[in-house]
This record gives structure tokens, sequence and C-alpha cells, in this order.
């Protein structure tokens, strides 16, 4: 059945999705800790979904036929991950939304991904400098949730680990080869550098659902990964001749659900065909 | 850019393979980076548990027009095959 206009202006179409499946449920209690679950859930596999979509954008369009191949890979390893993710979330959640539901179905103020991962693809240089921002936290991160005290959490980060751990090896040496490579590769990396500095400090900032997820042992407090981040960067941009920007100034929001103005134009690309016709299938 | 990048032979053992197998070529500046391309563009669906690459100029090939003088004579030597014994069954499969 297609959304009524109604629908569409329903502020809470999650809710709506939710109950047009007969699942009558209430949401879950904010502060619970099935709700922090739940939301931390979403943070991890919202990211790798926006991230996923983003560098999806290059098929078809990479610089050669090799990257282009090898950032498809990428972007499936992501979806795939997501898949683990947001699987787990729904089921945690217990309201009838699978994956596929909270991928689709759900609005901009109802995904908890870092900023960073929706800024745009900008050219290849930019791309692969916001991959290796993201990868430097998503292999230590996936490495301390392999120690979670949810066996289920612990299980899809040993998983995605190995296949993170061939995203760092690449876009670390790629951005090594680029910044220290021609005027013009090194200039662009820079400016990629510096233009997506201020989107990776929100990633060690914690609220009160990642202080109690972390008492809770389930995931890692996000400050204890700066260390391990810190390392990785100031060696991979020493060795690729790139300068550090100095200001440790960090957007936030996104894992609150504030958006950049990207988010809107990225989820209708997206989501149009799960909206536009809901539950359609190959 | 492409142009620029030399091209290597990908080869690749398989799971139960014993012997690398040629599976094709792809471009790239060095070495290192032709064994990611070949991970990404050659084992994407775990086809593989070890990569070579060679850089194709590397490779001397036989001319296709000395193919008469080369492999002709080799048709008329059947008795090169062991095909004139008789194995005994319990043998089994050679």
């Amino acid at each position: 059945m297609a959304p009524s206009l109604s629908d569409v202006m329903t502020p809470d179409a999650a809710a709506l999705a939710a109950s047009s499946k007969g699942e009558g449920r209430a949401p879950l209690e904010a502060g619970s800790p099935e709700h922090d679950l739940f939301t931390g859930l979403t943070r991890l596999g919202d990211t790798t979904l926006i991230l996923g979509h983003r560098v999806s954008e290059w098929c078809g369009h990479a610089p050669v036929l090799e990257e282009d191949i090898a950032l498809a890979n990428m972007a499936l390893d992501l979806i795939g991950q997501t898949q683990l993710w947001l699987g787990l979330a729904g089921e945690v959640e217990g309201r009838g939304r699978d994956a596929d539901a909270l991928a689709f179905r759900r609005d901009g103020w109802d995904f908890h991904n870092l900023l960073l991962v929706e800024r745009p693809n900008g050219d290849f240089g930019t791309t692969l400098m916001r991959q290796f921002l993201f990868d430097a936290w998503h292999a230590p991160m996936l490495k301390a949730l392999e120690g979670s005290s949810d066996a289920r959490v612990a299980e899809i980060a040993q998983k995605a680990g190995k296949e993170v751990a061939y995203h760092i090896e690449r876009s670390a040496d790629l951005v090594i080869r680029l910044g220290d490579g021609t005027e013009e590769s090194h200039n662009r990396m820079q400016s990629a550098l510096d233009a997506l500095w201020g989107y990776t400090g929100e990633a060690f900032i914690a609220d009160a659902v990642d202080t109690r997820l972390a008492e809770a042992g389930i995931m890692p407090a996000p400050e204890s990964l700066r260390p391990a981040y810190d390392e990785t960067i100031n060696a991979v941009l020493a060795e690729a001749t790139l300068k550090r920007p100095e200001s440790n100034f960090a957007h936030k929001g996104g894992k609150q659900g504030r958006h950049s103005e990207h988010m809107g134009h990225l989820l209708t690309q997206m989501q149009w065909l799960q909206r536009a016709y809901p539950d359609a299938r190959w | 850019m492409s142009s620029e990048w030399p091209l290597w032979e990908v080869f690749i053992r398989g799971q139960h393979g014993l012997n690398h197998r040629h599976v094709g070529s792809l471009h790239a500046p060095d070495a290192e980076l032709a064994i990611r391309h070949a991970r990404d563009v050659y084992t994407r669906r775990n086809e593989g548990v070890s990569i070579w690459v060679v850089p194709s100029a590397q490779i001397t090939a036989s001319a296709p027009s000395e193919k008469g003088p080369l492999f002709e004579p080799a048709n008329a030597k059947v008795y090169r095959h062991p095909t004139f014994y008789d194995i005994p069954d319990e043998v089994g499969h050679m």
C-alpha cells in the first residue's frame, strides 16, 4: 500500500511503519538497557550503512577499473556489516523491524551515524581521506567490541574486523601514496584532510548512552579509542607528508540524530524505492 | 592515467588446486598494488589462497607463427601417450 500524504507528513514514520505491520508493541523506553543497546547498535549500523552508500556512489565512476571494483567491494563489506548491526538492533527492539525496515523506513532524525560518513564524496582524494579517517577509528572500535560483554556484539565485531583490517591497510597505503605523490595529489589530500578533520572528533565524545553502554561492558568508552587513533593518524600522515590540522574543534550531533544538510539528499537517493513502493521485491 | 600504469599478469592458487593458474591481467603502478588489485578484482568469490603477479613485459611468449614447427611434430607421436599398457583393475583411476 502506498503511503498517503498524511503518512508522509507523520513525524514518527518509524512507528507508523511498525504499526502498519501490526506490531503493536510500545517503543523502547529511553534510558532502558534495551534502548541503550538499540541506540548503540544503530550508531554502528547507520554509520556503516551511510558510508557504504556513499562509497557505492563511485560505482562506475572511479578513475580506473581496478579502483572501481575495490571501492565496490568495500561498499559491499560495509553494507554487509550493516545487515548484521541493524539486524541485531531490530531484534533488540522487538517491534518487528528488520535491517531493511531500519535502513529504508526511518527518517533523518532517527539515524545515528557519525557526521563524517555523510560528507559528500568530493574528488577521489577526499573519498580516500574520509575512508582513512574512518577506518583508523573503525578498526580499533571493532577490536574493542570483540571483547563485548554481549556475545552477539562480539561475534559481529570479529567478523567485520577481518574486512576492516584490509580496508585500513588499503586506505592508509593510498593516503601515503597520494600525500607523498605529485604536488597536485599532495595538495588535494591536504585540503581533503583540512576539510574533513573537524568531523573526526565526534566519534570520541561520549553521551549518556555511550557511558552506560561502556559501564555495562557492551561497547568501549568512545574516548578510550583516542590513543590508538592518534597513533595511526600521526604515523600515516607523517609518512604521507601531510600536516595534521591543529584545531580539535569537532562537529557533533550525528550520533543523536542531528545531521548535516547532505543527509536528506543521501536518504532520498537511498530510500526512494522502498518509500515509493513499500515492500517491493525483486 | 590507466594507460600509464604497466600491465600485470595475475596467477591465483585456488582453494584445492596445487598450482597457480593464470586468471587474467590488470593495471597497477607497482607490484604491491598489483597484488591488492588482484585481490579485489580476482578473488571476490573466494577463489584463492595465494596470488602471484608478474609484469606482462617480463613474459617471453612463443610466436603464434611458429605454431607449426613447435607443436605439430608432437601430433604424430602417439607412443608418447601411455595408452599401450593394460592397467590392472586394482590400480583404480590413474
